[in-house]
């Protein structure tokens, strides 16, 4: 479904990597590793279409991914968290899924933020909330995504060890649903469905 | 496609109403400007007649750049930018909602108090209703313009200043028609023909500044 072909990675003067192939099909995690500046970031931009390859090309179910079809299939989320810090957990929830052009009633918002353990904290503006909890704000996203490709850029990152598992246990039942996720991430985190392949980067 | 124009533009009027403080703050900003004008030439009415449409404008242009550093910057620092570009429809009509959020509270405002600003200037029933009415037709091209500014400008370091030199020249169009309707009011002309180019230079850059924004925007995020 999500194809690399012979990717090419230059930032600034620097070449990160070049000949990068690999293929990923429904139901398969990638895990991609690498230590600190390795390119792990830029491939990830490159997949979701913001970077262009120095080289090479990025194909998805066969077409390369210049199209609205390829977004409107995919869920990336960043280092960054994408929230609002003026908007209430809720309203970021709705906000984002209505500008992703997703239908999310407010009955399923709610069941997603309490899931990320964020129940009674609905209505309380994103900038009074610590950071681990504006992280689980955005996951919350996952929760109800139906959107086959995930690309996440360090998901564990700021997260409690129950919170972990947790999102694994999501990236999983996402696997399962027949879905491609590719990931960054310094801690190997078991997940306990699909078949999980490594990129080494560097 | 209007649903994810008016899905943007709902959220950016909801932030703002968060933040009523920059809203404030541009319109004070241009309350205050223009007041120091009569105050500094003192109680002259031909001239302060003959001040005021360029006052006025030189003002708006100024209290509309005020604000237009913010238009992409905090989407681009907490990383909702990137969710937007990401979205399956083109960036351009994100941009296009951002443009019209960005002129109901920078614009609208300099609109509906500009006609009460114009007394301070002894201008005439007709020369406030024209004022009024060229405000309202060109502030949408100065938040139009501006969003090319700001999107080149976005992460530059003194992108501020920088946006002000590359976006004043771009509104000094705006600004000889905004005025030149006011003044051919007051000399008894009619400003409907300045009237006219300021709707037709308003619809142009509506039109193609989203676009450009949005391909500028691009180039940031790579």
């Amino acid at each position: 479904m999500l194809e690399a072909d012979n990717l090419e990675c230059v930032r600034g003067e620097r070449r990160l990597f070049a000949g990068l192939n690999f293929k990923l099909e429904a139901g398969e995690l990638l895990y991609l590793q690498g230590r600190n500046g390795a390119g792990k970031t830029s491939l990830l931009r490159m997949l979701i279409g913001l970077l262009p390859p120095e080289a090479g090309e990025i194909r998805w179910k066969g077409q390369p991914i210049k199209s609205d079809d390829f977004r409107a299939d995919l869920c990336y989320l960043g280092h960054l968290n994408a929230i609002k810090e003026e908007l209430t957990p809720l309203e970021n929830l709705l906000a984002s899924a209505c500008l992703a052009d997703e239908e999310l009633s407010e009955d399923d918002a709610l069941d997603a933020l309490e899931q990320v353990g964020l129940a009674g904290r609905e209505d309380l503006a994103c900038k009074y909330l610590s950071q681990g909890q504006k992280r689980r704000v955005a996951l919350a996203r996952l929760v109800k995504e139906k959107r086959p490709l995930w690309i996440l850029d360090e998901p564990f990152v700021a997260l409690d060890v129950a919170a972990v598992d947790w999102l694994a246990g999501i990236i999983s039942g996402h696997l399962q649903r027949g879905g491609l996720a590719v990931m960054t991430t310094h801690q190997l985190v078991n997940i306990p469905a699909g078949t999980v392949r490594e990129l080494r980067l560097g | 496609m209007l649903k994810i124009i008016t899905s943007v533009i709902g959220r950016d009027l909801k932030l703002a109403m968060r933040r009523q403080a920059d809203i404030v703050s541009a319109v004070f900003f241009f309350v205050i400007v223009v007041s120091l004008f009569p105050l500094g030439i003192g109680p002259e009415p031909d001239l302060l007649r003959k001040l005021a449409p360029g006052v006025l404008w030189v003002a708006a242009l100024l209290a509309t750049m005020l604000s237009l550093p913010r238009l992409f910057a905090d989407d681009h620092r907490d990383g909702t930018l990137e969710q937007l570009a990401l979205a399956p429809h083109p960036l351009g009509l994100v941009v296009t909602g951002k443009v019209i959020a960005h002129w109901l509270v920078s614009g609208l405002p300099l609109a509906l108090i500009a006609p009460v600003l114009g007394i301070q200037f002894d201008l005439s029933t007709d020369a406030l209703i024209v004022l009024t009415g060229a405000i309202l037709l060109g502030t949408p091209a100065l938040s139009g313009i501006g969003a090319i500014g700001a999107a080149l400008t976005l992460g530059l370091r003194g992108g501020g200043v920088l946006l002000s030199l590359l976006v004043l020249p771009l509104y000094i169009p705006v600004l000889i028609f905004g005025a030149g309707a006011v003044d051919a009011t007051v000399s008894g002309l009619g400003g409907e023909g300045h009237l006219s180019l300021l709707a037709a230079i308003t619809f142009a850059s509506l039109g193609f500044a989203p676009w450009a924004s949005a391909a500028a925007l691009k180039i940031a995020l790579e």
